[in-house]
């Protein structure tokens, strides 16, 4: 709908601008400068994609008000790709080649990103990509501000190994890319540090999975061979709430056996009774209970935005918050909203987080981020038990991996590769 | 502030009349405020140590005390580094002293910092309460108790089972210290023979718990690992015979949500032969519905909260029936023997209630609340029963009968089985036969609609809710065979159990794979599903 106005406004200045050429050099429609929001508003994902686009919205509104970016106001287009991963890439296309956009906000599975990093690649523009993922890319158009693995389940294990002495674990997830590449991290992790592979049980359930009283009974099965045992869950979205539903439901308490999440937050919790919850465990690089003024200020903004003081805020819309900053001061540095321009100069650059300190963006497209690791409370909010001393820098090759402990990404020049290896000292094309 | 002052009074004068018991009481409260104080320590360990000075300090609050920090109501002032027991209220804590229980000024949000609590130190607390309350007066505070201390297994707690034992009345209680102490005792230092009966206790317990408690003890040389080894062994063979069990009553109850999921679309697809796809948003507007209901009730009338489910019903009923009449009138009549373009408009309808729904609420899940009736679980031997997923199966055998006797017994039920068994005979009875249509897909829908009210209690209230489930109804019905109440009721049940029995060796994904190419291979057998209906009517 947005996009449709948006693209008829375009034609409509185009057909002016070729009437009145010689009269009017400068048009309204030059006078801004485009950005694409890339992200599901139905299907599956809408649930959490939504308040990205909202989120993207209201940053875009708040720099208006300070004059917007090289002295121009910024525009939004907005496009649905409807939770259909191939649309994704259409859209894109789209944005890109008809809306003429200097840089899209977007995606949010690694499906969905995997299809549109072709596009990006082919016609040279940014994606700035908010969600923590699996790790094993880096591509020159993509900044990815979300959480690689060693910003989010690496410390939440060493946390449970420190603090609670699990030494059995439940990896469980959904069967796709994200959690299957991030067990298989932790796996080689965890028998790196020793665990034996009869105290790791891996679990995968489809999409949507609802039925979870035989695998909860399973994890009770497991759990009760005298050693402390925890889950690691990667279930994403809509299978999370039947499934916490099923442990309160079956009695397993968190002081028994703790469940740590990576796609539970805020924004999941809305639809559950946390009470029987409380004590369960997420690790992000943001929770809304910060404490810190920055966040305090942005929870006011968000809330005056929406005009709705009951919307959470989540560890998504804080990487999507660090990225529309990190590319503002980009542009502002480089003086052009230039693909190849804002990829050299946004190395380096470095914007307040949200939780009272700074992000960075390095080399190899990834951010510098602290780890918080959260326990559900009865109120839906989670408070912080753990944060890691300093900032730690996303490792997009895996050390524990025997295919990516090589490589290294580093974009700029003049290595200027994805996927280097530093043993055999090639690089080894241009992504994956 | 006039309150505490009044207080210090009273006790001054207190002081001076009974100096002996007074002056005690004001030197435990000195000795007592470091201790509490210490709680707000920097870091976890230090609350922990904190917290088991506190319970050895016998102190009468301290068990108050220790249950605040475990709640999460002990906050900590800023300023003073004075700690209290606070209450949300508005912008300010309503702050009680942890030490006297006496009301003190309101203390702002943003002046003081709540003592924040992890799952072990809530774990070491629930133990240090287990210790002060055993000789409690009140049976639900032994009971916790006793569970907290079987948890810790803490052999400095024997002593004192020991005499809480003898002093229990209620024999539930009992057995439950006495298993504590046996799990105490298993990790202590006592010799072999008090262990091996320590064993002997542990094992008649609950299969489960048992186990882990045994398990690390089978390593161990000489009798006590054999006494252990052989007790683990024994449970494993009853684990084995209840796994097949438990296997069933899943299978039952994954069978029962198949049921109520597909019986809607038994009405709608079998009788009728409509291949309905919004027959999953009828199922999803069942459940907001309740949704609905449910705030209505919170607002208005607070006091039928626990009946919510109940009112949900019929309200979701009619909701969902009234918008399958208007479907029926309003497309699907002008599309009769027309299968490809049904689907079509079907699929269409689907993706604009679910898109309204998602422009009405939000694309976030809604919170619908589960009656106290429907929450928890109870054991029977080794297998765990949730009160959700029982009455899920109680619900959706009575549905089945409802609208077994709703076709069979009553004059509308009549009329549908005339119509769709030949229409123009029907009609040439007398029978209005396209009110008849709208009154079917009307039911159909209206039971897809109070399958949603019971789905609402053990899956997302999202608008995708559901697209999960069309394809598992649209399974069941073939299976069962099109036409065929009963089919609809066997086929739910037996992919249900089939599901369970295939999932602890295939595992969720596969397991599913599975059951939908076995499907495959029936119906290539079987055309015509389990209880093929015979005769004429299959031709029309």
């Amino acid at each position: 709908m947005f996009s449709l106005t948006a693209r008829f406004i375009g034609t409509l200045a185009a057909a002016a601008m070729g009437a009145t050429l010689a009269l009017a050099p400068a048009n309204a429609a030059e006078d801004t400068i485009k950005v694409g929001i890339l992200h599901s508003l139905s299907g599956t994902m809408a649930i959490s994609e939504t308040t990205l686009k909202d989120t993207m919205l209201f940053l875009i509104d708040e720099q208006n008000k300070k004059g917007g970016v090289l002295g121009k106001k910024l525009e939004a287009v907005v496009v649905d790709p409807a939770s259909d991963w191939p649309l994704f890439a259409e859209k894109a296309r789209q944005l890109i080649e008809q809306d003429k956009v200097a840089a899209v906000f977007g995606c949010w599975t690694s499906s969905s990103r995997k299809s549109v990093l072709p596009v990006f690649e082919e016609l040279n523009s940014l994606l700035f990509y908010p969600v923590q993922y699996e790790g094993e890319e880096s591509s020159r158009n993509v900044f990815y501000t979300g959480a690689a693995p060693n910003q989010q389940a690496i410390p939440a294990v060493d946390y449970l190994a420190n603090q609670e002495g699990v030494q059995r674990w439940v990896l469980a997830g959904t069967d796709y890319v994200y959690p299957q590449t991030t067990n298989k991290i932790l796996k080689a992790y965890l028998n790196a540090k020793g665990v034996k592979d009869e105290d790791i049980m891996v679990n995968y359930t489809p999409f949507g999975h609802s039925d979870w009283q035989t695998i909860v009974s399973d994890i009770k099965k497991f759990g009760s061979a005298g050693k402390k045992t925890a889950v690691v869950s990667t279930i994403n979205g809509d299978a999370n709430v039947p499934f916490y539903k099923e442990l309160a439901n079956q009695g397993i308490k968190a002081e028994d056996i703790p469940v740590v999440a990576f796609s539970v937050g805020e924004e999941e919790l809305a639809g559950l009774d946390t009470k029987p919850l409380v004590g369960h465990l997420a690790a992000w690089n943001y929770f809304e209970s910060v404490d810190s003024e920055a966040n305090a200020e942005f929870i006011k903004q968000w809330h005056a935005y929406t005009k709705n003081d009951k919307r959470v805020t989540n560890d998504p819309m804080e990487a999507t918050f660090i990225g529309f900053n990190m590319w503002v001061k980009a542009v502002e540095a480089a003086g052009t909203t230039k693909s190849d321009a804002v990829i050299d100069s946004i190395v380096g650059v470095s914007v307040p987080n949200l939780s009272g300190g700074s992000a960075t963006m390095m080399p190899n497209h990834h951010i510098t981020k602290p780890v918080l690791i959260g326990e559900v409370q009865g109120d839906g909010q989670f408070d912080i038990v753990y944060r890691t001393p300093g900032l730690v820098v996303g490792d997009e090759w895996s050390d524990y991996l025997p295919g990516s402990k090589d490589l290294i990404s580093d974009w700029r020049k003049p290595m200027s590769c994805g996927n280097f290896n530093v043993v055999s000292g090639k690089c080894g094309g241009v992504t994956n | 502030m006039s309150l505490s002052r009044f207080l210090s009074i009273i006790a001054m004068l207190g002081l001076c009349l009974f100096p002996a018991i007074a002056g005690a009481q004001v030197l435990d409260d000195a000795k007592l405020k470091p201790l509490v104080e210490a709680l707000a320590g920097d870091n976890f360990d230090n609350t922990s140590k904190a917290v088991s000075e506190l319970a050895k300090s016998g102190a009468p609050r301290a068990a108050a005390i220790l249950n605040a920090l475990s709640a999460g109501d002990l906050y900590v002032s800023k300023t003073d580094k004075s700690v209290f027991i606070g209450a949300r209220e508005g912008s300010d804590y309503a702050a009680t002293d942890p030490l006297t229980g006496a009301k003190l000024a309101p203390v702002p949000r943003s002046a003081a910092e709540k003592i924040k609590v992890n799952n072990r130190l809530r774990r070491d607390i629930g133990a240090a309460i287990g210790g002060l309350t055993l000789m409690s007066t009140n049976a639900t505070e032994r009971r916790t108790a006793a569970e907290a201390i079987l948890k810790n297994r803490d052999p400095e707690t024997i002593p004192l089972l020991d005499q809480a034992i003898t002093a229990e009345k209620d024999a539930g209680i009992k057995v439950l210290m006495q298993r504590a102490k046996a799990a105490a005792v298993l990790n202590s230092t006592a010799v072999d023979d008090v262990k091996i009966a320590a064993i002997a206790e542990i094992k008649s317990g609950n299969g489960r718990e048992a186990l882990g408690l045994l398990t690390p003890l089978a390593n161990v040389q000489g009798p006590v690992g054999e006494a252990a080894s052989a007790a683990i062994s024994s449970i494993n063979s009853e684990l084995e015979l209840w796994n097949g069990i438990q296997n069933i009553v899943y299978g039952l109850s994954l069978g029962s949500v198949l049921l109520l999921a597909a019986i809607g679309l038994a009405i709608t697809f079998g009788v009728m032969g409509v291949i309905n796809m919004a027959h999953g948003e009828m199922v999803m507007i069942g459940a907001y519905t309740t949704f609905v209901v449910q705030q209505l009730i919170r607002t208005s009338m607070p006091g039928l909260a626990e009946y919510s489910l109940l009112i949900a019903l019929p309200a979701a009923f009619l909701v969902s029936g009234a918008i399958g009449v208007i479907i029926e009138r309003g497309i699907i009549r002008f599309l009769y023997g027309r299968p490809l373009e049904t689907l079509l408009a079907t699929w269409g309808i689907s993706l604009v209630l679910q898109q309204a729904t998602r422009s009405w609420f939000g694309a976030s899940n809604v919170q619908v609340s589960s009656p106290s009736w429907m929450s928890g679980s109870f054991d029977v031997g080794m297998l765990t029963l949730t009160w959700s997923r029982l009455w899920i199966i109680v619900f959706a055998l009575s549905v089945f009968a409802v609208l077994q006797l709703v076709l069979k017994k009553t004059m509308l039920g009549l009329r549908m089985r005339a119509v769709t068994q030949n229409r123009r005979m029907a009609s040439s009875m007398g029978i209005r036969t396209p009110w008849v249509d709208a009154l079917t897909f009307g039911l159909g829908s209206g039971i897809a609609g109070i399958a949603g009210v019971a789905l609402s209690q053990i899956d997302n209230v999202s608008p995708n809710l559901g697209q999960g489930y069309i394809i598992d109804s649209f399974m069941v019905v073939v299976f069962g065979g099109v036409g065929n109440l009963w089919g609809t009721l066997v086929g739910a049940m037996s992919l249900g159990i089939a599901n369970k029995f295939l999932e602890p060796f295939a595992g969720a994904v596969l397991g599913k794979i599975l059951v939908l190419v076995l499907i495959i291979l029936f119906i290539q057998k079987r055309p015509r599903g389990l209880f093929a209906l015979k005769g004429r009517a299959i031709e029309a």
